[in-house]
């Protein structure tokens, strides 16, 4: 059950986030310097804890995804949703530990100096 | 006396014989679903067994497109911090990133317009609301899959 809500509001963060993001993207047509302007936001340290959540929605929503997709077409799917499902969460922290440092590292630099 | 009633009547008189038999079969009387030559065809098709079958297929092509997105853009070769005008110049130099971003475009916007259909067709009751919302959905991923298509295809790094 909150593994369905958590699927759910994951799967609309990362679409509201695209309709930004080709909007962003599609200031290479416009000019290089806006372009580069509006991506130096990315780089900030804020923004770069909001592209770490990104990052967690989005893993969550893919480990999650393939998850649904294996009980819907595994004929053992059903049986272990369970195991599955903790698989899921323990793959995701894993891969968000890994993340921390290149997602986060050049925030880190700037707030801390390096 | 009304044994010798003689209007049609599935049940026999209670003490008497049933009034049908071998002799006097019933009425054959259709399954009330069932198919036959005269029934309508159906209107609806298969639409809703597509999308859901796309949701899934569409699903797993992702796993591969977006991941291996975020890996370029956010780990790989400084991360984040590489990003800018030139970088995507030299990227969209090659046809197979232009078709990757393709893909992952056109997937990912229809993948997540379709998911929200189903989440507006989940709460959004009153029946106008549901059809402003949906209106709104479907011209705001037109608008985006145009653009970004043709923003990938006219990319010109030399535009300065
Ligand atoms: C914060 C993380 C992200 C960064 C820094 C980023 C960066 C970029 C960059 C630099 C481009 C230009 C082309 C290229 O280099 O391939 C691009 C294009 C694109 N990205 Fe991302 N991206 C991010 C997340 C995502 C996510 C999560 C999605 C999918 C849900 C996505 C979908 C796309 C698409 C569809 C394009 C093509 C846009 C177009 O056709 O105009 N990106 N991204
Ligand atoms: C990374 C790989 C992805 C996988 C494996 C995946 C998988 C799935 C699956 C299987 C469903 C159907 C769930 C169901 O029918 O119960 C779904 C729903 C959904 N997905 Fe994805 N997806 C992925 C990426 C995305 C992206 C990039 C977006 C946003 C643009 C997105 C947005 C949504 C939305 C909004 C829903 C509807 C949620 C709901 O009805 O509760 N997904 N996803």
């Amino acid at each position: 059950m909150w593994s369905w809500v958590a699927h759910r509001v994951t799967g609309v963060l990362i679409f509201f986030f695209l309709f930004v993001h080709v909007l962003d993207t599609a200031l290479v047509r416009v000019s290089p310097e806006d372009y580069d302007k509006v991506v130096a936001t990315y780089k900030t340290p804020i923004v770069a804890c909001l592209e770490y959540g990104l990052v967690a929605a989005i893993l969550f929503h893919a480990l999650n995804g393939l998850r649904v997709i294996a009980v819907d077409f595994w004929s053992k799917g059903p049986r272990y949703q369970k195991q599955m499902l903790w698989s899921v969460v323990g793959l995701w922290v894993v891969l968000m530990a890994g993340a921390i440092y290149p997602v986060l590292g050049h925030a880190a630099r700037v707030v801390f100096g390096s | 006396m009304s044994t010798t009633e003689t209007t049609p009547s599935g049940i026999g008189p209670v003490e008497g014989a049933p009034f049908y038999g071998v002799d006097n079969p019933a009425p054959l009387i259709e399954a009330p679903r069932r198919r036959t030559k005269k029934t309508p065809r159906s209107t609806r098709g298969n639409f809703e067994m597509i999308a859901w079958l796309f949701m899934r297929l569409s699903g797993v092509v992702l796993v591969v497109l977006v991941l291996g997105h975020l890996l370029i853009q956010l780990v790989l070769d400084g991360g984040v911090s590489k990003v800018g005008f030139a970088f995507v110049a030299g990227r969209w130099a090659s046809p197979w990133w232009q078709v990757w971003d393709l893909a992952m475009l056109w997937l990912a916007m229809l993948h997540g317009a379709n998911g929200l259909r189903t989440v507006i067709n989940d709460y959004a009751e009153r029946p106008a609301s549901r059809m402003w919302l949906k209106a709104l959905l479907y011209t705001a991923t037109v608008w985006t899959i145009l653009l970004g298509t043709l923003v990938i295809f006219t990319f010109d790094p030399n535009i300065r």
